[in-house]
């Protein structure tokens, strides 16, 4: 039996309806993705808005759909950390996806979907697909998937 | 406060030499110094930009080229922001001349760099963005100039080819200069057939990383007349700016943006914030500058600067390119020492070099690719977390 598991914690929901998971300032209510973490490390919560001193924040989900604010891809393995779960290697795109939250994130996007699948402005939706496999088993990562005009 | 004054400036040729980058910071230290006529022992202040890739040495580069020339009791400081790095040891030193806390001061930066791709330190860090963006993303630097060379094609009509121009147009300026590292000609064809690395960007878009090392002696335009210097290079401003929230362009290496809803988007992005404040300290505009020095990592990255540079409207750099103003000859040259693209990109020396070149156009002394004329020049870079500069010099 395979389990499949996100290879990060707390950044996205799974199922059908996945989400990423971002962290809300609880006094401005501003909202920063990758959510905080809480690595060994890691800085606590500082708000981000200058005009705020708010240190603590809740965990919120975003909008699975949004806009394209640009695209690429990956036509050479990138160096490591990235693991290819391909031998030989085959490149994937990128985006960077607007959401109404105000904010842009980039992603890898969905498998069998290039460059020529996107336009600035034109609209995605979170997925969650396979990133690479580990003694674990399958590690899952969030993807923008062109949504079909 | 005084006018601070280029006094000498000097580099170690770009490339990729495998030596040591103290050699290349203590050759470009001793060209500066040679140009200003001023001697080792008068210089009281030393500042170096700090390489991260080096070792200790590279941690502490200020006192690093100070022993590396034979301690002479000067007082030392090291700067570090990225791709700004020299720009930062410019204001550190200029910022103390201004004060009369100190005389001469030698800026030097050098560095020795690996081949192929930037990649992060080893180890595994799963809160640190510039190892998260690797590990979860395989998102390169080039995949985050591509993603800006895209918007302006699918926002202005940008071709490959315009972007191939920029390549185009940089190799044939920096031809005849001694400090480049390629010095052969492209075109247009050469840069569409080589190897696509993050579409639309060919391998000969992006800038390669390399060896070498610039400086420049400062000091006071009072000191320069009592040393012969009669008409100095001034600098007329240096620009440091940080980003002002929320930050809505995604900049290497994050995953994302502030968010603007809280507050808005802001009136200027970043880059043009950077710019805009070289011309407000200096109290000139745009229509000002005769010559720039741009960041050109990519050559769609030097159309985004013309702009955030205000030296057109968005979405028109195309247009200037394609009438030949920003070639030599044109009415704004950009980079005519050849530009990233002709040297590739030695990190800590790179905004200190700009700044060479700037001050050879200024001078009259660019021989071979020359801006006839040339009074203003403005330098522009952006490096990671939130650091930039834009210095404007004037003569």
């Amino acid at each position: 039996m395979t389990t499949s598991t996100p290879v990060i914690e707390g950044w996205f929901t799974t199922g059908e309806e996945p989400r990423l998971l971002a962290s809300r300032c609880t006094a401005c209510s501003n909202v920063v993705f990758p959510p905080v973490s809480g690595e060994a490390g890691a800085a606590a919560f500082f708000c981000r808005n200058p005009a705020c001193d708010g240190e603590e924040h809740a965990t919120v989900e975003l909008s699975r759909r949004g806009t394209v604010w640009s695209y690429t891809d990956a036509q050479y393995q990138p160096p490591a950390p990235y693991l290819s779960l391909s031998d030989p290697y085959e490149p994937f795109a990128l985006a960077a996806v607007e959401l109404p939250e105000g904010l842009v994130i980039l992603g890898q996007v969905a498998q069998g979907y290039g460059v020529a699948d996107l336009r600035v402005g034109s609209e995605v939706e979170l997925v969650v697909e396979t990133l690479n496999v580990d003694e674990t088993g399958e590690r899952t990562i969030y993807r923008w998937k062109p949504v079909a005009a | 406060m005084s006018t601070v004054a280029i006094a000498g400036v000097g580099m170690h040729p770009w490339g990729k030499w495998g030596r040591n980058f103290t050699e290349y910071g203590v050759h470009a230290a001793r060209a500066a110094l040679k140009d200003a006529g001023i001697a080792w022992s008068d210089v009281d202040l030393v500042v170096g930009g700090e390489t991260v890739r080096n070792g200790y040495a590279g941690y502490v580069a200020g006192s690093t080229f100070a022993q590396a020339l034979g301690w002479n009791g000067a007082r030392i400081a090291t700067s570090y922001a990225a791709c700004a790095t020299g720009a930062q040891a410019i204001d550190t030193a200029r910022a103390r001349i201004m004060a009369g806390l100190c005389e001469v001061a030698l800026v030097v930066g050098a560095d020795t760099t690996p081949k192929g791709f930037l990649a992060p330190n080893a180890g595994e860090r799963w809160s640190d963005p510039d190892w998260l963006r690797f590990r979860l993303l395989g998102m390169t630097n080039p995949a985050y100039f591509a993603l800006y060379a895209r918007r302006r094609m699918d926002l202005y009509g940008a071709t490959s080819e315009d972007f191939a121009q920029v390549k185009v147009k940089n190799a044939r300026h920096g031809l005849a200069n001694p400090n480049a590292r390629f010095r052969k000609e492209a075109t247009v064809e050469d840069v569409l057939a080589s190897p696509v690395v993050s579409d639309p960007l060919h391998l000969l878009d992006i800038c390669a990383t390399s060896d070498g090392a610039a400086a420049v002696v400062l000091c006071s335009v009072e000191y320069a007349r009592k040393h012969g210097i009669a008409n100095p290079v001034r600098v007329a401003a240096v620009s440091t700016v940080t980003p002002t929230f929320p930050n809505t362009v995604i900049d290497m290496p994050l995953l994302s943006t502030d968010s603007s809803a809280v507050v808005g988007v802001p009136e200027r992005t970043f880059k043009e914030a950077i710019g805009q404040a070289a011309y407000e300290e200096a109290g000139i505009g745009p229509e000002d500058v005769d010559v720039a020095e741009v960041y050109d990592l990519s050559t769609a990255l030097e159309l985004d600067w013309i702009e955030d540079l205000q030296l057109c409207k968005r979405g028109e750099a195309e247009v200037l390119l394609r009438a030949g103003d920003t070639t030599l000859g044109g009415r704004i040259p950009v980079n005519p020492s050849g530009g990233l693209a002709c040297f590739g990109e030695a990190v800590p020396a790179q905004a200190i070099a700009q700044v060479c070149e700037l001050t050879w156009q200024l001078r009259g002394q660019a021989t071979g690719r020359q801006v006839e004329g040339a009074r203003v020049g403005i330098t522009a870079n952006q490096g990671l977390f939130g650091h930039g500069s834009s210095v404007l010099l004037s003569v």
